[in-house]
């Protein structure tokens, strides 16, 4: 069975024809080419795939497609400022260097954005409770911490354009 | 991990979903925050002909006070009730176990009637209804009929909603400045309980056990120990009536029923604090 969706994507309305077993994350990557959503675990356990729907963070992994009709979706594609300057979680992760292999990055950059959105100034046990579901196997978490203090710290964050 | 084809339904009120799992029958599925059935469907373990998509339906999200009890539609999610007021207030150990669920995603989707009606024995929620009485409502063609937790445990993976009929709310009784704890051994942040404890002090004491059977567990004999003003020592002493712990990697039987006993301690020490 096929069915058609309605799903706004970083401010871009979509439809597709799609079949109904189609998760998320196969949505963003495949249907969209949006590729910068990554399939991690794929059983909801690590994070990777961490979209924001209406502004909450979900694992793509885990959501159908069907089940979502006229939701937004903010993928890392679309978590830069409007003049193409890093967010301030992405520069934050600039410049506290937040990743090493970079897999596990937009996933973690996403979940901190709903944490700074919902909690602009959080505390180190604030951060490491709302990333619980990211997991990282490169940097052991310190200098993910930091970045997000970076960009607590530092809300206004712009470079005035895309480097 | 692809799910198996399956046909796609939307119903928009409880009589809707009622009437599409008639028509669907034996071979449909009720999806509603989809983080039990999907990663099942996903591993091919469950594979249905029809998924009936309940996430729609606005009347089954709401938490309410009436009388003596909270009530909490069956498609809350875990967010909603971690963060409730009314919940914190009157039931603050089921308001602590929504947000001991999995991680800030899980929560932000999972429902606490798709939890329960999962009946994972590994589950946080269930042990929370068990250990604070609470009564579930479900609802069918012929109306509805109310269960308590304690029976609506049937086996692993089993409760009793019966074909045709849909878990809508669960009637929570007030536990107001009481007692409370929830103990749960994990080996990482968000995983699954290798043990845990939900206790419940006050008025109408429960102790229920994560992981400790094949389905999830009220200690009976050790509420009632309770309930009678028995010695930590007592209660401990029964903790383990009953159980049927499984045995994996993790842990053996007897360490599990070892970490039974020093959780129980510990949240007996967390309570009365």
């Amino acid at each position: 069975m096929t069915i058609r969706t309605a799903i706004t994507v970083n401010g871009k309305d979509t439809s597709r024809e799609v079949e109904a077993r189609t998760l998320l994350v196969h949505y963003l990557r495949e249907e969209l080419g949006l590729t910068g959503t990554h399939v991690g675990c794929d059983t909801s356990n690590c994070g990777a795939c961490t979209v924001l729907l209406d502004g909450e963070a979900v694992k793509s992994c885990t959501v159908f497609a069907a089940q979502i009709h006229d939701c937004n979706i903010t993928t890392i594609e679309g978590a830069a400022q409007a003049d193409g300057s890093f967010s301030p979680i992405q520069e934050g992760f600039r410049q506290e260097h937040g990743l090493q292999c970079g897999y596990c990055t937009p996933g973690m950059i996403m979940a901190s954005t709903a944490l700074l959105t919902e909690n602009p100034n959080p505390t180190e046990e604030e951060i490491r409770h709302a990333l619980e579901g990211n997991l990282c196997r490169c940097t052991g978490y310190e200098m993910i911490v930091n970045a997000v203090r970076w960009a607590a710290e530092n809300p206004n964050f712009t470079s005035g354009g895309a480097k | 991990m692809i799910p198996a084809q399956f046909d796609y339904v939307e119903a928009t009120s409880v009589a809707d979903a009622i009437r599409l799992l008639a028509e669907h029958g034996d071979e449909a599925k009720l999806l509603a925050g989809g983080h039990s059935l999907i990663p099942l469907m996903k591993l091919r373990l469950v594979t249905p002909a029809t998924l009936i998509d309940v996430t729609h339906i606005k009347e089954l999200s709401y938490i309410k006070e009436d009388g003596n009890n909270i009530v909490i539609g069956a498609l809350t999610r875990h967010r909603d009730i971690e963060e409730s007021d009314l919940v914190k207030k009157h039931l603050p150990l089921v308001a602590h176990v929504a947000g001991e669920v999995g991680d800030p995603q899980v929560r932000n989707r999972g429902t606490i009637g798709g939890s329960l009606v999962h009946g994972d024995p590994a589950a946080d929620l269930p042990a929370a209804a068990l250990a604070t009485g609470a009564t579930m409502v479900i609802a069918g063609k012929n109306g509805e009929r109310r269960i308590s937790a304690q029976d609506f445990f049937v086996d692993f993976l089993e409760t009793d909603v019966q074909p045709g009929e849909i878990l809508i709310a669960i009637e929570f009784p007030k536990h107001t400045d009481a007692g409370w704890a929830y103990e749960k051994f994990v080996r990482r942040a968000m995983d699954y309980s290798i043990v845990g404890v939900a206790l419940q002090l006050g008025a109408k004491p429960g102790v229920a056990l994560v992981n400790m059977s094949n389905k999830p567990h009220l200690a009976v004999s050790a509420s009632q120990a309770i309930g009678k003003g028995a010695a930590i020592a007592d209660v401990l002493a029964v903790i383990n009536d009953n159980t049927n712990p499984p045995e994996d990697l993790n842990a053996t039987v007897e360490y599990r029923q070892h970490l039974a006993r020093v959780l129980t301690q510990r949240a007996f020490a967390t309570a009365s604090k």
